[in-house]
């Protein structure tokens, strides 16, 4: 396993996500829901959050679950999703088609000071991913591998996970709602109508 | 040995009837001998999504999750569970999400294991103190009326709500 971290999350997670337009995205909090509301100008395809640390990723299983004709993708810190690290478990047994998983892994907790996460000291979240069964994952630590994470997220037939390994540059600056009930609303407006 | 905990089948079937009859179709569980007839149900049931979960507050994202995309959904659990949930259900109070929850309760009339107590004794005021609606059943004939008040609290007037299926109810489990 490598250890690199030399992709910036500013610029890699928009080359790996490509046009956000093509998924429904759910966002763990801090750093990778300013990385995807500073991509889409905080659209109504994206729900982000900014606590209920560890469920990024089974919201967006439940809502792969309920749209399997939409393709939702999951973007989340290495903190976040070790929260939660069982809900890697929980998709693995059911490996919905139209889900994937990209994990922004700066190997620190950024928001609250940088202290270094478990995967800084060796653990991988890749692996667990696939002793979780997930069928497609991958690590993503180049440039040159960037073009096969954008196109894997998009056309994996089975779940997939991408763990994007990444320096400590901060995300971008975005002012983004902090109103989850807005945002829900916006959300199901935009895919339901007034449903 | 068989026993008779939790498999009080007619009003459990009955429950699982109304649940469908309401348009639930995603039903999310950790495996609980009070809820075995209904995870069974859901199981056997091809037109329903039924999940296990390695712990319950994954069930509360997923649940608003699915609403994001128009599902109904619930989650069964046991009252332990509800003390794995506590945080997540600061996403339901923040965005407002229409939530159901059965909770077959241990700790609490008649209970032999002491382990059981503190959270059977908890789920109530925990559940308030984060603004759900707590609601009981204690007999099998409240059972469908009580869900039912639920599934038009949550899926009428975005509330989220604790059905507890009492342990007076569901009788305490035998050792």
């Amino acid at each position: 396993m490598s250890n690199t971290r030399s992709l910036d999350r500013k610029s890699a997670v928009p080359a790996v996500v490509g046009n956000p337009d093509d998924f429904l995205i759910i966002c763990g909090l801090a750093g990778a829901s300013k990385d995807i509301a500073h991509l889409t100008n905080d659209g109504d395809n994206i729900f982000t959050m900014a606590g209920a640390m560890g469920g990024a990723t089974a919201m967006g299983l439940g809502l792969a679950l309920s749209r399997p004709d939409k393709k939702v993708l999951v973007v989340t810190g290495d903190g976040e999703l070790l929260m939660n690290v069982g809900t890697l478990a929980t998709v693995g047994i059911l490996k919905p088609a139209n889900l994937s998983i990209l994990c922004v892994d700066n190997g620190h907790y950024g928001e609250t000071g940088y202290q270094e996460s478990h995967t800084q000291r060796g653990v991988d979240l890749n692996l667990i991913a696939q002793g979780s069964a997930i069928p497609i994952t991958r690590t993503i630590d180049s440039e040159d591998q960037i073009s096969e994470a954008r196109q894997l997220l998009r056309d994996s037939n089975g779940a997939s996970f991408i763990l994007l390994r990444v320096n400590t540059e901060p995300p971008p600056s975005i002012k983004r709602s902090m109103d989850a009930t807005e945002r829900k609303i916006a959300f199901r407006k935009a895919l339901l109508g007034n449903a | 040995m068989t026993s008779e905990y939790g498999g009080q089948e007619t009003w459990q079937k009955d429950l699982y009837k109304l649940l469908r009859s309401n348009e639930v179709k995603l039903f999310c569980y950790v495996p609980d001998g009070g809820h075995k007839t209904l995870i069974n149900e859901s199981i056997a049931d091809p037109k329903v999504l039924s999940v296990p979960l390695t712990t319950e507050e994954e069930g509360v994202a997923m649940c608003a999750g699915a609403h994001l995309g128009g599902t109904k959904s619930v989650l069964l659990m046991q009252s332990s569970g509800v003390g794995n949930c506590v945080n997540m259900f600061a996403l339901l109070k923040n965005g407002q999400f229409p939530f159901v929850t059965i909770v077959t309760m241990r700790g609490e009339f008649g209970e032999m294991n002491p382990w059981q107590v503190p959270m059977g004794q908890g789920v109530q005021p925990i559940v308030e103190a984060m603004g759900m609606h707590c609601l009981r059943a204690e007999t099998p004939e409240e059972v469908s009326t009580t869900t039912q008040a639920a599934l038009d609290m949550a899926y009428k007037s975005n509330q989220s709500v604790a059905v507890l299926l009492t342990q007076k109810l569901i009788g305490a489990k035998p050792f």
